[in-house]
């Protein structure tokens, strides 16, 4: 019976990073129907760069922490402006392709700046030490990696109710020409959601760096289970990608406990291709028909 | 001008006859090369004929049907092993299991074309997406087929004639790729690629004047994983040893790559745009031999990055062309070659 505690604690505690991923995709993808595949890279920059000023400069956690969050704004906001927006009335494809050739520029960058080197990442909390509850050992890190998981879904479901901002991002998504007409600056606003996007992604970031380890390859595989996650909860719904991502977390978890180690990571897709052939806007999205 | 009076000039494959001689001067040209090209010569080249031949396959899907795909390393990799594990565990000779291979990644280009039926935009990237990489996953974790270590690719042969010098393979590599090429622009020309085409332009006028959605779409699949898995089986031979290693997701953006900057739906562009991202690709995992660039390069690495991490400006440089190639010619090499036939057209008005 613990065993199967064990694994709803360590499917939890990672499905948090997805959750975190997921979340940054939907909010970009909410905004400008980008689905931007250099969100991963984006927050392995941004870990790259807490990393730096901690074991470089000697900066402690919880300042480098804030200044990557800074940097990683500033880095979505960047990004945006330089890629995105020259692009006149891009496809689709086109748009997937502009995300996959940022990430790769970002991979690039990376490589070249860190090298191949895997990095332990120090962070102020312990691997192995934890707090036992009804003798169900939790380890400081998955703890914290959920709360922090929690706190900043929470932030975020504020920010989009209750502050002027966070509404405008909301009138740029369901109509962006209504918003214009409003006057609310819609090309600001989408630079805004970028930065608001790379920040949670790169809170995503420091969360994986300490269970895996940091090159530059780190995010690949919760950048991609990221975006299953928010594909199962349907790509346009903020609480369905937490939640798709939970869910991942978990049934990726199980399945390695008491299947097969493995095929971990496959179980994943493999859930998510057939999710989407019964429901293929996800679970929490009506699907919606385009009209001729 | 390019009118065409009636149906069988439509299509015809060569429009005149300086194209057809051109064409003929094409392939003379591409047979004497082993004459002038030294060993490694040869083997950047079939990399590139290789490469063109998945290139054509994944136009065929992204640029004639409008489908995406980021799952292509899959299929590749399946033609790779399918070939090597029919030769060198069944015994079948190369001319048999090459086309099998093919045929055997077709299959699962019909299977992957199934939930595309109902899914597009993002969603159908990553359901691709996660295809490939289960089929990498798998085939890493499958002992018959050397697990993580890979397989040796036995040599090839035609008949009792064993291909062994790197003119011969070059010889098989190039006829494979002009016959696929040939093949691509002529199934264009037909009922069934101008299928494909209505379903890119419009799924609902394609479904208003009778195609069939569903059997076109994943025909469409089954004829890309096709020309890929074919590619993947060279591939093997040209390598002389496959690996999972090899077919990861920068595979499939690389080939991706590939079709944007040669030009969605144009079976020349993606040949151009093969060659193009080949050439870079082997140049610039050695940039810091180059002259003027690659000491300069070594300096600033020195200063400011990593020395060792050089090679990865290969990455930026791709990642740079797929943008650049987006924002300012979304047609690729072909709508350059496009604009200027026109320009020269009315030139001088």
């Amino acid at each position: 019976m613990n065993f199967f505690f064990d694994l709803i604690i360590g499917g939890l505690s990672i499905g948090a990073c997805y959750a975190l991923v997921a979340l940054a995709m939907v909010i970009i993808y909410k905004t400008s129907e980008v689905p931007n595949f250099a969100q991963g890279e984006m927050a392995m920059v941004s870990t790259f760069v807490a990393y730096t000023l901690i074991s470089g400069y000697g900066v402690d956690f919880w300042t480098a922490a804030a200044t990557t969050m800074f940097f990683a704004f500033l880095l979505g906001v960047v990004l945006e402006v330089a890629f995105l927006r020259p692009a006149k009335d891009p496809t689709v494809l086109g748009l997937i392709v502009i995300t996959l050739g940022a990430e790769m520029i970002l991979y690039g960058l990376a490589g070249w700046k860190w090298g191949a080197n895997q990095n332990p990442f120090p962070v102020p909390f312990s691997e192995y030490a934890g707090y036992s509850i009804l003798g169900i050992t939790v380890t400081e890190i998955n703890l914290w990696t959920f709360v922090i998981s929690l706190v900043v879904m929470l932030l975020l479901f504020f920010f989009f109710t209750f502050t002027k901002l966070g509404t405008a991002m909301k009138a740029v998504q369901q109509n962006q020409f209504a918003a214009k007409a409003m006057g609310i600056p819609t090309r600001r606003i989408l630079s805004l959601t970028w930065g608001l996007s790379s920040v949670t992604g790169a809170v995503a970031g420091m969360l994986v760096a300490p269970i895996a380890t940091l090159d530059p390859n780190m995010m690949l595989d919760p950048m991609l289970k990221g975006f299953a996650g928010a594909v199962l909860g349907g790509m346009t719904s903020l609480p369905g990608a937490a939640f798709g991502g939970y869910i991942l977390g978990l049934i990726e978890n199980f399945f390695g406990g008491y299947v097969s180690l493995s095929f971990k990571s496959v179980v994943a897709f493999a859930v998510i291709v057939v999710i989407l052939c019964v429901k293929p806007s996800g679970l929490f999205v009506r699907h919606f028909e385009r009209k001729v | 001008m390019d009118m065409k009076r009636d149906y069988y000039e439509d299509i015809q494959l060569c429009k005149s006859k300086a194209v057809l001689v051109g064409t003929l001067f094409l392939l003379l040209s591409l047979a004497v090369v082993p004459f002038f090209v030294g060993d490694y010569g040869l083997y950047l080249i079939n990399l590139m004929a290789i490469h063109a031949i998945v290139a054509i396959g994944l136009n065929i899907l992204v640029g004639y049907t409008g489908q995406i795909s980021l799952g292509h390393a899959g299929f590749f990799a399946i033609g790779a092993y399918s070939c090597v594990l029919l030769m060198a565990k069944a015994g079948i000779p190369f001319i048999v299991a090459l086309p099998a291979s093919g045929f055997i990644s077709a299959i699962f280009g019909l299977l992957l074309g199934l939930p595309s039926l109902r899914l597009e935009g993002p969603y159908l990237a990553i359901a691709t997406l996660g295809f490939g990489m289960a089929v990498t996953q798998v085939i890493s974790h499958w002992d018959y087929a050397g697990g993580h270590m890979g397989i040796e690719a036995p040599k090839m042969s035609i008949g009792p004639l064993v291909i062994q010098t790197g003119a011969q393979q070059y010889m098989v590599i190039m006829t494979v790729t002009v016959i696929l090429a040939i093949a691509a622009i002529k199934l264009m020309k037909t009922r069934v690629g101008r299928a494909f085409v209505a379903i890119r332009d419009s799924e609902f006028a394609a479904e208003a004047v009778g195609i069939n959605i569903s059997l076109f779409k994943t025909l469409s699949f089954a004829v890309s994983a096709f020309y890929t898995g074919i590619g993947g089986a060279l591939m093997a031979f040209a390598l002389e040893h496959v690996s999972t290693g090899t077919f990861n997701l920068v595979l499939s953006i690389t080939f991706l790559a590939m079709v944007i900057v040669g030009g969605l739906g144009s079976v020349m562009g993606s040949i151009l745009g093969a060659v193009l991202l080949t050439y870079l690709q082997i140049k610039l995992q050695v940039i810091q031999e180059a002259p003027f660039i690659g000491p300069a390069l070594l300096s600033l690495s020195n200063k400011y990055f990593t020395p060792e991490g050089l090679a990865n400006i290969q990455s930026i440089v791709f990642g740079l062309i797929m943008i650049a190639i987006v924002i300012f010619e979304p047609l690729g090499m072909n709508g350059i070659y496009l604009r200027c036939k026109r320009y020269w057209k009315m030139w001088p008005f």
